[in-house]
């Protein structure tokens, strides 16, 4: 991001690496989605919360990628 | 089954198998370089790939045959356990991002090809690199014999196939095929079908999720089906939802395989042939598509339970083929039959490059022939790419296919092990390489103590069963189960911190580090150190 002019040392620290681990630590927790209710269209709570993670996943590997272009 | 009544099938199987062929051997001359003859040309495609390529290559890639046929039969076997794939797939890419784009800089400053190159770099020692190499050849070849299992499911739903030496041919046909145009266009022929495969795939599964449900009823029904049928069963761990006992095991199992996953040689490879860090950030958003894609295929297992399928003999990994073969007119499971045959294609090819670099990089370099040239670094590759799939075809052939399921199981606690030494090796020097070296002598016996004291039952297996290790076994009051890949991987790790320690206390010698932090974050257009070794020794 604010890379010295020099360019020397440029690293790859960035505060914004934090998001990523929001979908490393979400899809394991067991206990948020191991449950049959709510379902949504005939989807149990598991299978349809498990999938929508991938779209967080998503969701924050762009904001990342984006911010530290 | 009789062979008769798949004709359909089989022409358009066999036709879309034989253009995809084709397409393997014109790939020599796609994008051409000037000259095949180095394994930045063929083992890496020139490192010049840019986003699309790299998402067609990394999703054929990760994304395989086995994949296709055994995360559904997983489902319907055992229920919500199987599903560990979604979570498990959602992880990995966050962890590439973090840490695998590291590796990609590193390996461009110094023309690294594997990642037991890298290893050999960063900690001077080439008995470290050789253990982290035959690592991966041992993790990556069971996984090869996998892909033909995927071929042979959908082979025997066609009614061809099966046992004896004549209904093996078919398989022995397509795999020497894939050899032929590996050997001749390197990482470009499975970079090239990945395109077709990727296409027929996604076509095969929308349609599938769509079509099938509709002629079941609906999700509720599956859904419904599925539980009916896991409450009807005796055993304790199935259901449509996890239990008390199992929720350690699917969340160590999600975090462990993802780890692995991006550890194998053959990820790596696909990483390391893109272009830029760009081009791999930009994958890490992309990519996920084909989680969704995998989500949806894990369910199959489901619809196969909704519509009663009954798996071929006992092997439940034809499931999903005798699904299509039942809901979808003949021409249509001739497509989808393709895209499962191709879809072992790819990965097959990269893994077998994989494989073949570690050899040539790590064993032929190294301790053989240290004054190797490119062409004569790619010539051994090409060659040692054949031998690998020879493996590969006399692994099904000889053996039954469940023991290539149970390798396949200690090929991903095996290459757990190399975590220590190239993932974290990425961010420290800290750990001291005798460290390393017993970290690894002991995750990988703990590792295979602990795979060796798993029973199944239900495939009559006392010992290596699973990867589920009860606690108990260790004295734990609990009837919870852990993946064993976690256990050994923190065994690893605490013994790689007490010999790092005591090596560093008894003034043990450490190896050179031939790396500086600025070349972990290089990128396209950074100056490259031409390999040190090589230039003083010409």
């Amino acid at each position: 991001m604010s890379s010295p002019e020099t360019g020397q040392e440029r690293g790859d620290r960035s505060p914004w690496n934090w998001l990523l681990f929001v979908p490393i630590v979400l899809p394991l927790l067991t206990f948020l989605f191991n449950s049959d209710e709510p379902r949504v269209a005939g989807f149990p709570l598991f299978y349809w919360l498990q999938l929508a993670f991938i779209v967080v996943g998503v969701v924050c590997t762009t904001i990342v990628y984006r911010m530290t272009k | 089954m009789n062979p008769g009544e798949h004709v359909t099938e089989i022409v358009i199987f066999t036709v879309l198998f034989l253009v995809v062929s084709g397409m393997g051997f014109v790939a020599a001359r796609w994008r051409r370089p000037q000259d095949l003859a180095s394994l930045n040309e063929w083992g890496l495609g020139g490192r010049n790939f840019g986003s699309w390529i790299t998402w067609f290559l990394v999703g054929g890639d990760l994304y395989t045959a086995y994949t296709f046929v055994a995360v559904p039969a997983l489902l319907f076997g055992a229920g919500a356990m199987g599903f560990f794939a979604v979570p498990y797939t959602v992880i990995v890419y966050p962890l590439v991002f973090l840490v695998l784009i590291r590796l990609w800089s590193v390996s461009h400053v110094h023309s690294l090809v594997t990642p037991a190159d890298f290893v050999r770099v960063r900690f001077g020692s080439p008995t470290l690199a050789l253990l982290v190499a035959i690592t991966g050849i041992v993790a990556t070849m069971p996984y090869i014999a996998l892909q033909l299992i995927g071929i042979e499911a959908v082979l025997k739903t066609m009614g061809i196939g099966g046992s004896g030496l004549l209904s093996d041919l078919p398989l022995i046909i397509a795999f020497v095929i894939l050899a032929a145009y590996t050997y001749q266009s390197g990482l470009r022929a499975p970079a090239l079908i990945a395109f077709v495969k990727d296409i027929l795939i996604y076509l095969v599964i929308l349609v599938a999720v769509i079509y099938i449900p509709a002629r079941l009823g609906g999700w509720e029904v599956i859904f419904g089906r599925a539980q009916e049928k896991f409450a009807a069963t005796p055993a304790q761990g199935d259901g449509i939802l996890l239990n008390a006992n199992n929720q350690l095991q699917y969340f160590t199992l999600a975090l462990g395989s993802a780890l692995a996953l991006f550890l194998y040689p053959h990820s790596i490879t696909g990483v390391l042939a893109s272009k830029n860090r760009n081009v791999i950030k930009r994958n890490m958003s992309a990519l996920p598509a084909y989680s969704l894609l995998l989500g949806l295929i894990a369910l199959l297992g489901y619809m196969a339970i909704a519509a009663g399928v009954k798996p071929i003999g006992t092997d439940n990994n034809t499931v999903v083929p005798v699904l299509f073969d039942q809901m979808f007119p003949d021409w249509f499971a001739g497509i989808a039959f393709a895209a499962v045959g191709i879809g072992a294609l790819v990965p097959a090819a990269i893994m077998s490059i994989a494989a073949a670099n570690l050899f040539t990089r790590n064993i032929y370099r190294e301790y053989i022939n240290p004054q190797a040239t490119d062409a004569q670094e790619a010539g051994v590759s090409k060659l040692t790419s054949l031998v690998v799939k020879v493996g590969a075809v006399l692994f099904i052939l000889l053996i039954d296919p469940q023991f290539s399921i149970d390798l396949q199981l200690i090929g991903g606690v095996i290459i757990l092990q190399t975590l220590p030494s190239v993932a974290i090796g990425l961010f420290t020097r800290w750990f001291h390489k005798v460290g390393l070296i017993a970290g690894w002598v002991a995750g990988m016996g703990g590792g295979l103590v602990l795979l060796y004291n798993i029973s199944n039952p239900a495939i009559k297996h006392a010992h290596f069963g699973g990867s589920a290790f009860p606690l108990e076994k260790l004295g734990f009051d609990t009837k919870m189960t852990i993946y064993a890949g976690f256990l050994a991987l923190l065994l690893n790790l605490i013994v790689a911190v007490a010999a790092t320690l005591i090596a560093r206390a008894a003034k043990v010698p450490d190896g050179p580090d031939g790396t500086s932090p600025d070349h972990f974050t290089a990128d396209e257009g950074d100056p490259r150190v031409k390999d040190l070794e090589l230039e003083s020794s010409t």
